[in-house]
């Protein structure tokens, strides 16, 4: 006789990781953080008609209650520092979409002596949504591969989830 | 009333102070920098000039003279007339004198000089940089101006994907 067998009807056997995987995937609370006209995408993406919500994505305005930082815009050297400051107020395991060409890599302003040639050097990024700036169908897909990411951890193999994450 | 009434009007007052007009699209007239806040003064409170409105001040490097000139558009909202004024600067030494007192919109407008030419505005009530961070060193838009390499480990350069 199975194991399955054994149990009630209402049971659902799954693997500790998928399930941490799940419920984490599931609530990915982003932080209200805007830095230029992404941000105003974000907000669309955020709105009732492409409604982040259903995928579990809700804005925090507090770091300390985020999961997900999405950079928004251009990230000039002055705002640089802050950003980090408030990647590291962020509770682990946290993760960041880099979303717009002058966050993935300085975009138009490059050449700029007050802009950061992009914000993975500063910030370690999952992942990166081209577009300047993307429509609210990109940033959803964006978030949809984090999400197939992070179902991809191992958090209960020793090393695993920081080989997951790098 | 026209530029050139103008620039007869302030040198009938202030004399040598007040250089030739410069021509051009909007014609343009020299002052030196000690008069500078005496003229903003007349300009805004004469009534028949009545400047009340500081619509752009700029700033320009000029290496060869070895010179910063500081630019201001004004325009009067009463009588519907503008003009603009040019001071000039040692490169060396680029103090000069505020103007904030008379149109507030100078405070933001100098900030942004002292951050991006190096002008140093005497006189000014909050002379910070305002783009640049505050611990930057150097004033990108001076003709000689090199971008350091890096700014707190933050590479500014970014190697071509291609």
């Amino acid at each position: 006789m199975s194991l399955l067998n054994t149990m009630p009807e209402f049971t659902v056997t799954t693997q500790v990781d998928a399930m941490l995987n799940w419920t984490r995937k599931s609530s990915l609370w982003y932080m209200l953080f805007g830095l230029a006209c992404c941000a105003i995408e974000m907000m669309q993406t955020g709105g009732p008609r492409s409604d982040l919500d259903r995928f579990g994505a809700v804005p925090r305005a507090t770091p300390r209650q985020s999961d997900l930082m999405i950079v928004a815009g251009t990230l000039t050297l002055k705002m640089a520092l802050r950003t980090k400051m408030l990647y590291d107020q962020m509770p682990e395991p946290k993760y960041v979409i880099s979303m717009g060409s002058c966050s993935n890599c300085g975009g138009l302003f490059q050449l700029a002596y007050s802009v950061c040639d992009g914000v993975d050097k500063v910030l370690p990024v999952d992942v990166y949504v081209p577009g300047c700036p993307p429509r609210p169908e990109a940033l959803t897909e964006g978030l949809l591969k984090l999400q197939e990411k992070i179902m991809q951890e191992r958090w209960l193999v020793r090393g695993g989830a920081e080989t997951a994450q790098a | 009333m026209d530029a050139e009434a103008i620039q007869a009007r302030l040198r009938a007052r202030f004399g040598d102070a007040i250089g030739a007009l410069e021509p051009g699209r909007e014609p343009a007239i020299r002052v030196q920098p000690g008069a500078l806040v005496a003229v903003a003064e007349l300009l805004k409170t004469d009534p028949e000039l009545a400047f009340d409105c500081l619509s752009n001040q700029s700033g320009v490097d000029w290496p060869q003279r070895e010179e910063i000139e500081v630019v201001y558009h004004l325009f009067s909202y009463p009588l519907r007339h503008g003009c603009v004024l040019k001071v000039a600067v040692p490169r060396d030494d680029p103090t000069m004198p505020t103007v904030a007192p008379v149109w507030k919109a100078a405070i933001w407008l100098e900030r942004e000089i002292f951050d991006l030419l190096g002008v140093v505005f005497a006189g000014h009530p909050d002379l910070r940089r305002l783009l640049m961070p505050e611990d930057w060193v150097g004033h990108p838009l001076r003709k000689d101006f090199v971008e350091p390499a890096e700014y707190h480990g933050i590479s500014t350069k970014r190697e071509s994907m291609l």
